[in-house]
C-alpha cells in the first residue's frame, strides 16, 4: 500500500513544479515580451506602451515588479492545487484525514502575504508621490474637455489661440496618414525635456485626459481644475483616448500630443502657433512611419 | 457540519405528509414559504441572466471587428453597456446568490422552519420583477437627444446622468433601482433576524455553516451600503428636476465628485455582497467532496467579516484619477492591499481543506475548483489595480474589465453554478445528467477565459472601456475575445438542455443525502426536496468534539 501512495506523491509533486515553472515563465515572457506601442497602441500588442516620461518609466517598473509577484503567486496556487488534486484524489487517498487546524501554517499564510504586500507597497507609494508632486514647471497648458473634442490653451502665451482638437474621420485620417480614432486635426504642441503642467477641466460632461505613454490619466470634471504634469523625454507624436464615459462620442475624442525640439517649439510659438509648411510636412511624414523619431533626426 | 443523532430525529405531526401546499396561484404569487420564494428568485435570476447575457453577447458581436456593424447608434451601444451592468448585478447575481440560495438554505442550515418575516420575504421578491420592469421600460423611452434608453453606464455619474440624460429613461432606472434596493434591504433585515434569532438549539454562532455566515455578513453589507445608494439616487432624482436641487451641479455650488464618493461607498461593498455568498457555497462544496470538515473554520468565518469591514473603507480606489489628494490616494492604496490578506486566508484554507482529503470530482466540485483558480487570477490583478500609481495607466481600460469579470462573471457566476449543481437534487428532487452538466462546465470555463483573458492585453495596450469602436491595433484580441463569447453561448445552451432533461424528461429521483459522508449540514438530513415545512420539531445540535 505504501509504494503506490509514494508514486502518486512524486508524480503530483513533479507535475506541480513543472506547471508552476511553465506558468511563471509563460506568464512573464508573454506578459513582458510583447511589442510596445510607440506613442500609440501596438498592433495586437499585449504590453504597456513605451514610456516617454520619467513617471511612465517608474510606472512601468512598478507594474513589472507587481507583475512578477502576481505571476509567481498564480503559478504557486495553481501548482499547489494541481498537486492536491492528484495526490488526494479519491483513488490515491481513499481515507480522508480529519485535520482542521494547524496554527503554524495559518500564521504563515497570513504573514507571508503581508510581507509581499509591503514589498509591493513601498515602490508603489514612491511612484504615487513622484507622480503627484509637481516639480518646478516651466510651462502650463490647459486641456478642456467638451462634448466631444478637446481644446488646449497656453495661459502663459498670449499669441497662441485656443487649439480646438477635433477627431479626424476615417477618410481624413487616411489622407493625413494618421491612425483613425487616434488622430486629430490639431495637436497639442509641447517642447521636449520640459516640465509641463497640465490643467484639466471640462465644460459639460466628465471626460478624462489620457496619454498612456506619459503615464497620465486625469479626469476632466466640470467646476474643478485638476492638475498633473509630464516631462516628455523624446520627441514624437503621442496619442491617447478619452477615458471617462462622456456620451455617445466617448470613443471619438482622441488626444494627440506633438513633442518637438525646444528650438522648433520656439519657432512654433514665434509663428503664432503654426509650423512652417516644410516642418508641418516633415511632421506628417513622421507620423506616417510612426512616432518616436524626431523631425530633426530625419 | 453537524450530524443529527438518531434519538433527536424530529417526530412529524399528523397531517404533515400532504404538506398543506396551497393551490398554484396562492403558492407562487402569495408565497411566504422560503423555499418557494427561493425558487422564484432563482427563476428570476435565470431570466435576468438571459437578458443581461443577450446584451453582453450583442456587445461582443459589435466589438469583434473595428467599425460600427450591428448597433443602430452609438447611444444604443452605451445603453446596452449600462443595462448589462445593472441587470447582471442587481437582477442576476444578487437575486440568485442571496435571494435564491440564501432563502433556500439559510433557514434550513441554521435549523429554522422558515425565515423570520415570511410576508416581508414575499415583498422582497415581488419588488424585484417590478424593478426589472422599470429598467426594461427605460429601454423604450427617451433618454437623451441621441435616442431611447440611458447610456451613462452603471455608475451613473453626473452630469451625464443629470443634464446629459434629461429624458425619462433614467428616471425609470432610478425608480427601478430604488425598488431593487428596498427589496435587498428587506431581505437583509430578514436574513439578519433569522440568523441571529432562529438558530436551532445548540447551533451557536461558531457552529453555524459558513454559507449562513457569508449571508449574514452580506446582509449587514446590504443594510449599510444600500441606503447610501438610495440617498445618492434620490439626490440625482431631485437634481434632474428643472429648478430642483444642485447637489452635484457645480454651477449651483454642487460637486459631481461627491456623487462618485457616495456611489462607490455603496459600490465597493456591493462587489463583496456579490462574492461573499459564493465564498460560502464554495466552502461547503470543497468540504463535501474532500470528505473533510472545512479547514480553519473560524479563520474562514472571520476572514469574511474582515473582508466586509475593510470593504467599507476602500471605496475611493475606484476613483484614483478624479484628482484626489495624494495622501488620500496613499491611504486607499494601503487599505486596498490589506484586503488581499483575508482573501488569501480563504484561498489557502480551501486548499488546506482539500489537503489530506479524498477528493471526488463531481460537477459542483469542478465549478468550485474553477472558482478558486479564476478568483485567484482576478484577485491578483486586483492587487495590480490597487496601486494608485499604476492605475493612472490602467484605470478605465479593458484591464479593469478583465479584472472584475474574472472575480464576478467568473467568480460569482461560478459560485452560483457550483451551488446550483450542488443543491440541484436537494431543491428539485431529481438529479442532472452529468454529461450535459459537464459540457456546460467545460464550454463555459473555456469560453469565459477566452473572452476575458485577452482583455488584459487590450487594457495593457491602452484600450479604454465603453468604446463602440476602436483603433485597428486592438482588433486581434477583440476578435479572440468575441470568439470566446460564442463558446460561452454554447455552454449556456447546454445549461438549458440539462435543465430540460433533468426536470422534464428523465426525472431521476435522488435520496436525502446523495453526496454521501462529506455532506454534513442540516439540509442533507431532510428529504429531497425537503418537506414544504421543515423542522416542525427543531433539530438539536449536539456538541461534537471532532468539529473544527
Amino acid at each position: 500500500m505504501k509504494s503506490p501512495r509514494n508514486n502518486t506523491t512524486i508524480i503530483a509533486a513533479v507535475l506541480a513544479v513543472l506547471i508552476a515553472l511553465v506558468t511563471f515563465i509563460g506568464l512573464v515572457t508573454i506578459g513582458l515580451g510583447g511589442e510596445r506601442g510607440m506613442g500609440m497602441p501596438a498592433d495586437g500588442g499585449y504590453f504597456l506602451q513605451d514610456a516617454a516620461t520619467p513617471v511612465m518609466e517608474d510606472l512601468t517598473t512598478v507594474h513589472n515588479m507587481v507583475f512578477y509577484w502576481i505571476s509567481g503567486i498564480t503559478a504557486f496556487v495553481m501548482a499547489l492545487m494541481v498537486f492536491i488534486m492528484i495526490r488526494f484524489r479519491e483513488k490515491a487517498n481513499p481515507v480522508p484525514s480529519k485535520t482542521t487546524h494547524n496554527t503554524a501554517i495559518e500564521v504563515v499564510w497570513t504573514i507571508a502575504p503581508v510581507l509581499i504586500l509591503l514589498f509591493i507597497a513601498v515602490p508603489s507609494m514612491q511612484l504615487l508621490y513622484f507622480q503627484d508632486k509637481l516639480p518646478e514647471t516651466e510651462m502650463t497648458v490647459k486641456a478642456v474637455g467638451n462634448t466631444w473634442n478637446w481644446s488646449y490653451t497656453y495661459p502663459d502665451l498670449e499669441n497662441i489661440d485656443e487649439i480646438i482638437s477635433n477627431p479626424l474621420d476615417e477618410i481624413q485620417a487616411k489622407a493625413q496618414g494618421k491612425p483613425f480614432l487616434l488622430g486629430t486635426d490639431a495637436q497639442l504642441v509641447v517642447p521636449v525635456d520640459t516640465n509641463v503642467k497640465v490643467l484639466v477641466t471640462s465644460i459639460n460632461n466628465m471626460h478624462s485626459w489620457t496619454v498612456p505613454s506619459f503615464g497620465i490619466k486625469m479626469d476632466a470634471v466640470p467646476g474643478i481644475i485638476n492638475e498633473t504634469w509630464f516631462r516628455a523625454t523624446r520627441e514624437g507624436v503621442f496619442y491617447g483616448q478619452c477615458s471617462e464615459i462622456c456620451g455617445i462620442k466617448h470613443y471619438y475624442m482622441p488626444i494627440e500630443v506633438n513633442v518637438v525640439s525646444k528650438a522648433e517649439y520656439a519657432r512654433w510659438v514665434a509663428n503664432d502657433g503654426a509650423f512652417t509648411t516644410s516642418v508641418a510636412q516633415i511632421n506628417t511624414d513622421n507620423t506616417l512611419i510612426g512616432s518616436g523619431q524626431t523631425a530633426a533626426q530625419k | 457540519m453537524v450530524a443529527l443523532p438518531g434519538e433527536n430525529t424530529p417526530v412529524e405531526p399528523a397531517g404533515y405528509a400532504d404538506d398543506g401546499k396551497p393551490g398554484f396561484f396562492a403558492r407562487w404569487f402569495y408565497s411566504t414559504n422560503h423555499k418557494d420564494i427561493g425558487t422564484l428568485y432563482l427563476i428570476f435570476g435565470i431570466i435576468s441572466g438571459l437578458i443581461g447575457g443577450f446584451l453582453s453577447f450583442m456587445m461582443r458581436m459589435e466589438l469583434a471587428a473595428p467599425g460600427i456593424d450591428y448597433f443602430a447608434s452609438e447611444h444604443q451601444y452605451l445603453v446596452y453597456v449600462s443595462m448589462h451592468g445593472l441587470i447582471m448585478i442587481f437582477f442576476m447575481v444578487m437575486p440568485a446568490l442571496i435571494g435564491g440560495f440564501g432563502n433556500w438554505f439559510v433557514p434550513i442550515m441554521v435549523g429554522a422552519p422558515d425565515m423570520a418575516f415570511p410576508r416581508m420575504n414575499n415583498l422582497s421578491f415581488w419588488l424585484l420583477p417590478t424593478a426589472l420592469l422599470c429598467l426594461l421600460i427605460s429601454f423604450f423611452v427617451p433618454g437623451s437627444a441621441s435616442g431611447n434608453g440611458f447610456g451613462g453606464s452603471w455608475v451613473m455619474y453626473p452630469p451625464l446622468s443629470t443634464t446629459g440624460s434629461p429624458g425619462p429613461a433614467f428616471d425609470f432606472i432610478i425608480i427601478g433601482l430604488l425598488a431593487a434596493g428596498f427589496s435587498s434591504i428587506f431581505g437583509a433585515i430578514n436574513f439578519i433576524t433569522t440568523i441571529l434569532n432562529m438558530r436551532a438549539p445548540g447551533m451557536t454562532m461558531h457552529k453555524m455553516p459558513l454559507f449562513a455566515w457569508a449571508v449574514l455578513v452580506t446582509a449587514f453589507l446590504l443594510l449599510l451600503a444600500l441606503p447610501v445608494l438610495a440617498a445618492a439616487l434620490f439626490m440625482l432624482f431631485t437634481d434632474r428636476i428643472d429648478g430642483g436641487t444642485g447637489f452635484f451641479d457645480p454651477a449651483r455650488g454642487g460637486d459631481p465628485q461627491m456623487f462618485q464618493h457616495l456611489f462607490w461607498f455603496f459600490g465597493h461593498p456591493e462587489v463583496y455582497i456579490m462574492i461573499l455568498p459564493a465564498f460560502g457555497i464554495v466552502s461547503h462544496i470543497i468540504s463535501t467532496f474532500s470528505k473533510k470538515p472545512i479547514f480553519g473554520y473560524l479563520g474562514m468565518a472571520y476572514a469574511m467579516v474582515a473582508i466586509g469591514v475593510v470593504g467599507f473603507v476602500v471605496w475611493a480606489h475606484h476613483m484614483y484619477t478624479v484628482g484626489m489628494d495624494v495622501n488620500l490616494k496613499a491611504y486607499f492604496l494601503a487599505a486596498t492591499l490589506v484586503i488581499a490578506v483575508p482573501t488569501g486566508v480563504k484561498i489557502f484554507s480551501w486548499l488546506a481543506t482539500m489537503w489530506g482529503g479524498s477528493i471526488r470530482y463531481s460537477i459542483p466540485m469542478q465549478w468550485a475548483l474553477a472558482f478558486i483558480f479564476l478568483f485567484v487570477v482576478g484577485g491578483v490583478t486586483g492587487v495590480m489595480l490597487a496601486n494608485a500609481g499604476v492605475d493612472a495607466y490602467l484605470h478605465d481600460t479593458y484591464y479593469v474589465v478583465a479584472h472584475f469579470h474574472y472575480v464576478l462573471s467568473m467568480g460569482a457566476v461560478f459560485g452560483i453554478f457550483a451551488g446550483f449543481y450542488y443543491w440541484f437534487g436537494k431543491m428539485f428532487g431529481v438529479q442532472y445528467n452529468k454529461w450535459l452538466a459537464g459540457a456546460h462546465f467545460w464550454l463555459f470555463f473555456i469560453g469565459v477565459n477566452v473572452i476575458f483573458f485577452p482583455q488584459h492585453f487590450l487594457g495593457l495596450n491602452g484600450m479604454p472601456r465603453r468604446y463602440i469602436d476602436y483603433p485597428e491595433e486592438f482588433a486581434i484580441w477583440n476578435q479572440v475575445s468575441s470568439f470566446g463569447a460564442y463558446i460561452t453561448l454554447a455552454g449556456v445552451a447546454f445549461f438549458f438542455l440539462m435543465l430540460i432533461e433533468a426536470l422534464l424528461i428523465s426525472r431521476r429521483r435522488v435520496g436525502d443525502n446523495y453526496w454521501g459522508e462529506g455532506a454534513t449540514t442540516l439540509e442533507w438530513t431532510l428529504s429531497s426536496p425537503p418537506p414544504y415545512h421543515q423542522f416542525n420539531v427543531l433539530p438539536r445540535i449536539e456538541d461534537n468534539k471532532d468539529e473544527h
